[in-house]
């Protein structure tokens, strides 16, 4: 395969990938502290439009970018003062918030349908970018590339090297064991839940800002779903979270590809390729109940209550 | 001032039947809001919202015809979702079932017999459940998250659906527009009342809610179901199989929502579309919460829910309202439920600072 091709292919599954990794490594973060977040479609499209008309209105993607984090954050709180503070069923309430996201994105966003965006910009680093091959292989995409990767080193970093990843670890193995030492268990829940809001925003950003830089309703076309299976995929381990974004990007760009190449299979079928692979891909890991055991948070999806 | 939980230790029945009543002025009050806010006034909007569409006869049969598939999927999620069961791929379970009743609709186009009515209904159920026993075989077999197994699956449905209609089931004699033929006489639901769209199906919800409440409060395999969901450790102690409860609660579920699709495509449509359903897998999960997984609460909290689609339509035409709002309600009355639900267990303890009764201030 020329070299040329090769790049512009890999760089495609860069940027499929780049929003699952955003949405996953968020929720690992949330599903480590014991929390079940099953909003991430909602949050991810009432981000995706927030970031959308902000840039469209400032004219500045970065500001965008910012109005996602937030607003991401704002559905991540509301999902917390249910769950958190007024003790509801966590899978009800993460649904409520995806369905509630649904309605809400399209009723922002339905003045946008059909109008371009402020997209997001490639950026030429001096020198990096210059190399022959390894430059347009690795240094030439936009910043929120470069932005997830940090974000996926950074949380992994936090979460199994520092003192207070330990006590978020801590809170979502055993609730009441911490909160007994007098770890604050909400208060660090809390924190949690709104860190995975933020980049829910950010995936959603990513797909408005630099994937396809146009709004349509309810685009996130269940990827927010699938970054939930990435996280079981993962066994909550950052590392294979990566790998496992990468994976899905690639599979579908990969179907785009043969979609592209006329191959007389119909694009409808090519299409259900990356949910069927979500389905695959949870077979395999979850067959193993030992492995699920040992990694899963124990107290995934319990509610917390102190004087109980 | 501090705002505290406190639980009731026993659940409060008055509070059961008080929530949902209180969830929906809650909504009426958040969406008063957010109509000034899009700049509509509140009153007129409501009125166009919830008022007038249940104004007329016709109205009234219409919001019959909206509330008869998110009754028959509530019914079957619900004793679901009280086993634990989380089948949230109720749309696609409607669409496999209206692909496959329609099949049928299709192959039998020239035959006229009173056999292909019968034959698309337990198509449709057959087609559901079969799309609810892949979930449930992965979950049993290979303990795979129904959640989002059943979800995924809800989009390979619609792309099978949008494949039909796009190549082999296409209109021979149509304008090349992506829909089948319009079925003949025989593989259309009869209408119940003349001058509306009012047809069959509604019999069958309303079949399926009585079936309901009879299976979930007067037989053992209900009460198995009940236990589960209450307390999977006692009913492990009883004996009771989880893998069976798994199995019957996603092939009931999956089959009242594929016969939900079967009446939709024969009633109201009448065709194959790329589209066969607004939502009504995804909004039946809230009937279900809001009708307290009980049949009779669903068949309320149906045609509450039905009234939030007719409103949309309404006020998109009357006053040129988003149809999105439609979403945005339905989301905000499960929010404020899940919210207010609280009560059901805990009251809400109000501690004045100096107020505190002796033995508890340090």
């Amino acid at each position: 395969m020329e070299s040329t091709t090769f790049i512009a292919i890999f760089a495609t599954i860069v940027t499929a990938s780049t929003p699952l990794l955003f949405a996953a490594i968020g929720e690992l973060v949330v599903e480590k502290s014991g929390v079940l977040n099953l909003g991430v479609e909602g949050m991810m499209l009432v981000g995706a439009v927030s970031a959308f008309a902000v840039s469209t209105g400032t004219g500045s993607p970065y500001l965008g970018i910012v109005a996602a984090i937030g607003a991401g954050g704002v559905m991540a709180l509301l999902f917390g003062i249910l769950t958190l503070t007024l003790l509801a069923n966590q899978v009800a309430t993460g649904l409520a918030l995806t369905l509630f996201g649904v309605g809400l994105s399209a009723l922002i966003g339905q003045g946008y349908v059909g109008t371009p965006a402020t997209g997001l910009a490639g950026i030429q680093i001096p020198w990096l970018s210059d190399i022959p091959v390894l430059g347009g292989l690795l240094f030439q995409y936009d910043i929120m590339v470069y932005m997830s990767l940090a974000l996926t080193a950074a949380v992994s970093w936090f979460l199994f090297r520092t003192r207070p990843g330990l006590i978020l670890r801590a809170v979502g193995e055993s609730h009441d064991s911490a909160h007994a030492i007098g770890y604050g268990v909400i208060p660090i829940r809390y924190m949690a839940v709104i860190f995975g809001g933020m980049t829910s925003g950010l995936a959603g950003a990513y797909l408005t800002l630099a994937y396809t830089p146009l709004w349509t309703e309810n685009m996130t076309a269940g990827r927010g779903w699938i970054a939930l299976a990435l996280v079981v995929f993962s066994t909550w381990k950052p590392g294979r979270l990566l790998f496992g974004a990468y994976l899905f990007g690639a599979v579908t760009i990969g179907q785009l590809h043969i979609q592209g190449l006329g191959v007389a299979i119909p694009s409808q079928f090519l299409s259900m390729l990356p949910y069927l692979a979500t389905v695959i891909v949870l077979v395999l890991i979850s067959r193993d109940q030992l492995r699920i055991r040992l990694n899963a948070p124990a107290c995934l999806g319990k509610v917390f209550h102190p004087s109980a | 001032m501090l705002l505290k939980l406190e639980a009731r230790g026993q659940r409060s029945r008055p509070m059961v039947y008080l929530t949902p009543v209180l969830a929906i002025v809650l909504t009426l009050i958040a969406g008063t809001i957010m109509f000034a806010m899009l700049g509509y006034p509140p009153m007129q909007a409501l009125q166009a919202y919830f008022i007038e569409p249940i104004s007329s006869a016709y109205g009234l049969s219409e919001l019959l015809v909206k509330a008869t598939p998110l009754a028959l999927i509530g019914v079957g999620l619900a004793i679901g979702f009280r086993a634990n069961v989380w089948n949230i791929g109720a749309e696609g379970q409607l669409t496999i079932g209206a692909i496959f009743a329609g099949g049928i609709a299709l192959v039998f186009y020239e035959v006229d017999s009173p056999f292909i009515l019968p034959l698309m209904i337990v198509a449709g159920l057959l087609g559901g459940m079969l799309w609810a026993a892949i979930p449930a075989y992965l979950r049993v077999r290979f303990n795979a998250n129904e959640i989002l197994t059943s979800l995924m699956l809800t989009y390979v449905a619609i792309l099978i659906l949008s494949y039909l209609v796009h190549g082999p089931w296409r209109d021979p004699d149509g304008l090349n527009f992506p829909e089948s033929r319009i079925f003949s006489d025989s593989a259309v639901l009869p209408v119940l009342l003349e001058g509306t769209r009012l047809h069959l199906g509604a019999v069958f919800a309303l079949l399926a809610v009585v079936a309901g409440w009879v299976f979930i409060s007067r037989t053992l395999i209900g009460f198995q179901v009940r236990v589960i969901g209450l307390s999977p450790m006692a009913a492990d102690y009883a004996g009771f199989s989880q893998k069976a409860v798994i199995w019957l609660t996603l092939l009931l579920s999956g089959a009242l929502a594929g016969l939900a699709g079967m009446i939709e495509v024969s009633g109201p449509i009448g065709q194959l579309l790329p589209t066969i359903s607004p939502g009504y897998g995804f909004t039946a999960i809230i009937v279900a919460f809001l009708g307290r997984l009980h049949p009779l609460g669903i068949l309320i909290a149906a045609l509450l829910m039905a009234l939030t689609y007719l409103g949309g339509e309404v006020a998109q035409i009357d006053m040129n309202l988003p149809l999105a709002i439609t979403g945005v309600f339905q989301g905000m009355i499960l929010f404020f439920l899940l919210a207010v639900d609280v009560l059901i267990n805990y009251r809400i303890r109000i501690d004045w600072p100096g107020n505190r009764p002796a033995g508890e201030g340090q």
